[in-house]
């Protein structure tokens, strides 16, 4: 079985016992056929150390659990592959968010951000017996937009969510509020349209395109947010 | 020594399809409900199912829950109970449209109606021939679902216990269930949540098996629970091994696959399946698929250089179809096996995916602990967690979605009408309700020259892949059984070495084994008893005979298995015959 050597460099904290958060060098034999991402050896690492803490789940990147920074970009571990990397492999928590302990951050910020949009379908006509008619078509405005995971490797990818984290929705949470508004099936556009018309919640959007690079799903916040801004202008004149 | 205690009407745990759908049930009616869950709602595995949810709505040619029901019964291997049965296929059309009304993102036919596929077993007219019964937004149902749930529930406030880890339920002498004690994983705290409904919709084990489809998560912590508080679980010698695995990464590709016109070949290219089921050929029932697979693989037509696979081929197919309708499995080949599957076909194996046993429930979502069919008051599953039991010895693909659908909704219409009738006020907890948690805890903590969670629990999952498999063998189980007991020892003595209160994972996966230890057993065990095949389960020493077809023994073994934790004791209990409104569906020999 052919091996090789890789060299990371892992940010580390345990507010437990550390009075600081510390970058660590590890080094680890991967199995050239078997480890093909770089949560196969994250799950190694953590097989020879214990302590070391980071989400994970459905290590086929559905869950979105497992985002971090890599080599400074964000993105799923588990969609990751290790030939790729450059070494030494850096990794860090996804910036932006406080760090709870090691890969781990407190996404509170993030999800507070994706229920004020009010992440749901608004529709207060009576349900009729049978599911609600969509056409093909309109169906697939959808597309693009429901697929997102929630992993915020893109809200913690945008230097404007950095700064505003508690007044820019991001563009997670954009990219969901433009799902809902593109639905034919709900009725609040308006509303969802007045929420957003604020110089924070929406407009803090640069077009820096961050959100876009780093999506592991392949999806376009940015064109999401520009479609809501076209919206706006047309409802304004 | 005493925590602190939470006191709710209800408590859910488990946030996946069959939580959430309670928990709609329960914020909706306004009762005060705590849902726990190990991970954010949207990261439960509900969220890989891929290729539909099953619902006789005749969207694009006729179709009848009757036949959705025979279907499911003969899937079954006429081991599910058909009164559950009946019910979960007639409540199926109305779960699914109003899942609709929550927003779900369904694909759609041209006169704008959900879209439904054709899938594995699901025929119409009793059995003769393929119809389209599974409803579908591409191939990402699951996602699109466990969103949509999640997202009513924000609508309906239902308050969340994210990343905590439910580790124990508390019962009382006279069996009552008061509730749970759970883990907050950020902090480490231990707190007592007393309420007088608990659901558990924890989900599936599969990773109890070394190749699996399951997430990392899917550790039978429901089930652990349950047989720690002397609650049997039933059936849990049946677990579905997916025909389509990725070979090496063990992760799904869905049977939708094959219902859009996907085939399987071996080595010389032939589409094997005509000849183990001429009829339903690549969309024949789970079991017969994956059992076709392995024999096609150990008699030499594998393919590549170990001839350990096969293929699945979809390149005859129009690329235009495959990026509308499977886009996610386009992703998941090139990501996991390496090739565009629209170029080139994927390489697959039969690979664990579902635990058909569990729970033991009604199908109100009732836990049924014993042979006298009363409920354990207080106490209700639903989902992969539970065993109502509509899977028998095989699951029909796309069931296991309606199944959250049905009984989540079912099993907190129970408890709203249980509610009625219980006391105002919580029944007292009893004294020392906390101490066995409470010690297992800090033998963890304390524990030194202890055996290593991941050598551990690695022996433990590659004895039940060598020992329980997709073909079962007398020898090897009545081994696998010494072996897992000798692994329990092991459990036993596990050590962490990282004892941090923060978001320690290292104690999350030793807990985690504690209750994987308990599946495995069960599997084990239970398999090792059962001397026929049936479904999921077969033996070589129950071979296929003109007088035993399949080797089903419905004489002796026309039966669930309930298991016991306590000294691995084996009961056994009738299957439901008789439906809710129609006809039985009687015993017939099954072939595709």
């Amino acid at each position: 079985m052919a091996t090789s050597t890789m060299q990371f460099k892992i940010y580390r904290y345990d507010p437990d016992k550390d009075n600081a958060p510390y970058m660590q060098d590890i080094s680890i034999e991967v199995d050239d056929v078997t480890d093909r991402k770089l949560l196969d050896v994250l799950t190694k690492l953590k097989a020879k150390d214990d302590t070391l803490s980071y989400r994970r789940s459905c290590r086929e990147g559905i869950c979105g659990s497992d985002a971090m920074n890599i080599n400074g970009k964000n993105g799923l571990a588990c969609l990751t592959e290790i030939k790729d990397l450059k070494q030494p492999v850096v990794l860090r928590p996804l910036p932006g968010l406080p760090v709870i302990r090691d890969l781990i951050v407190d996404m509170t910020q993030f999800f507070k951000q994706y229920h004020s949009i009010k992440p749901y379908l608004i529709n207060d006509t009576p349900p009729p017996e049978r599911e609600r008619l969509q056409s093909p078509e309109d169906r697939e405005e959808l597309n693009g937009l429901y697929e997102c995971i929630l992993c915020a490797c893109c809200s913690t990818s945008c230097p404007s969510f950095w700064w505003n984290p508690d007044k820019f929705v991001g563009p997670a949470g954009l990219l969901n509020a433009y799902r809902f508004i593109a639905d034919t099936r709900d009725q609040a556009t308006n509303e969802r349209l007045d929420d957003l018309e604020d110089p924070y919640r929406l407009f803090r959007c640069h077009s820096i395109m961050n959100c876009v690079d780093v999506c592991p799903k392949g999806l376009n916040p940015t064109e999401a947010i520009g479609k809501i801004k076209e919206m706006m202008v047309r409802r304004a004149v | 020594m005493s925590i602190p205690v939470r006191k709710f009407d209800a408590v859910i745990v488990g946030a996946g399809g069959a939580g959430l759908r309670a928990a709609i049930q329960l914020s909706e009616a306004g009762l005060k409900t705590a849902v726990l869950s190990k991970v954010f709602p949207t990261r439960s595995h509900t969220v890989a199912a891929q290729g539909g949810v099953s619902a006789s709505l005749g969207n694009s040619e006729e179709d009848h829950w009757h036949w959705h029901m025979y279907d499911t019964v003969k899937g079954s291997d006429w081991l599910g109970d058909q009164d559950a049965i009946e019910f979960m296929c007639k409540k199926a059309p109305e779960v699914v449209v109003e899942l609709e009304h929550f927003g779900m993102p369904f694909d759609r036919t041209d006169e704008g109606k959900i879209y439904q596929r054709p899938f594995g077993g699901h025929m119409s007219n009793f059995g003769e021939k393929p119809v389209r019964r599974a409803c579908a937004a591409a191939d990402r149902t699951g996602h699109a679902m466990l969103h949509a749930l999640y997202q009513r529930n924000v609508r309906a406030n239902t308050q969340f216990f994210v990343e905590w880890m439910a580790l124990d339920l508390i019962r009382d002498e006279e069996g009552q269930v008061l509730g749970v004690i759970a883990l907050e994983m950020e902090t480490g705290e231990v707190v007592a949540f007393h309420a007088k409904a608990t659901i558990f919709a924890t989900g599936g084990a599969g990773r109890i098996f070394y190749s699996s489809t399951n997430a990392f998560i899917n550790t039978g912590d429901g089930l652990g629970m349950a047989a720690r508080a002397g609650i049997p679980l039933e059936d849990m010698e049946f677990w579905q091994f997916h025909p389509t695995g990725v070979a090496g990464a063990g992760v799904l590709i869905t049977e939708g696959v094959r219902g859009e016109g996907g085939i399987l070949r071996n080595s010389a290219g032939e589409r094997f399946m005509e000849r183990y089921a001429p009829n339903a050929k690549d969309l024949a029932s789970r079991d017969v698929v994956s059992r076709a697979m392995v024999t096609e693989i150990n008699e030499g037509r594998g393919c590549g250089p170990n001839k350990d696979f096969v293929l699945l081929d979809i390149t005859h197919l129009d690329p235009a179809t495959i990026m509308k309708r499977l886009p996610g499995i386009r992703e998941i080949s090139i990501q996991f096996a390496g090739i565009d599957p629209i170029k080139a076909p994927i390489p697959v194996v039969p690979t664990c995916h579902y635990q058909m046993g569990g729970i033991p429930t009604n199908y109100k979502g009732q836990v049924i602990a014993d042979a006298s069919g009363k409920p354990v008051t207080g106490f209700y599953a639903a989902g992969e967690c539970a065993c109502a039991s509509v899977h028998g010895a095989n699951r029909l693909g796309t069931n296991s979605l309606l199944d959250l659908l049905v009984f989540g909704k079912s099993s907190g219409d129970t408890v709203i009408e249980d509610m009625v009738s219980m006391p105002k006020d919580h029944k007292a907890l009893p004294a020392g309700f906390a101490d066995k948690t409470l010690a297992r805890l800090s033998r963890l903590e304390n524990q030194t020259n202890g055996s290593s969670v991941n050598d551990t629990r690695l022996a433990m999952q590659r004895t039940m892949q060598n020992h329980c498999g997709v073909f079962r063998f007398k020898d090897k189980l009545e081994e696998g059984v010494q072996k897992i007991l000798e692994i329990e020892k092991q459990v036993a003595v596990t050590e962490i070495k990282d004892k941090s209160k923060v978001w320690n994972t290292a104690r999350v996966e030793a807990l985690e084994l504690d209750n994987l230890i308990e599946v495995a057993k069960a599997t084990m065990v239970c398999a090792n008893a059962r001397k026929e095949s049936r479904g999921a389960h077969v033996r070589d020493d129950a071979p296929d005979t003109p007088e035993m077809p399949n080797g089903r023994n419905d004489a002796e073994w026309h039966k669930h298995t309930l298991w016991s934790r306590d000294g691995n004791k084996l009961s056994y209990k009738p299957v439901n015959m008789t439906p809710l409104s129609v006809e039985t569906i009687a015993l017939k020999t099954r072939s595709y």
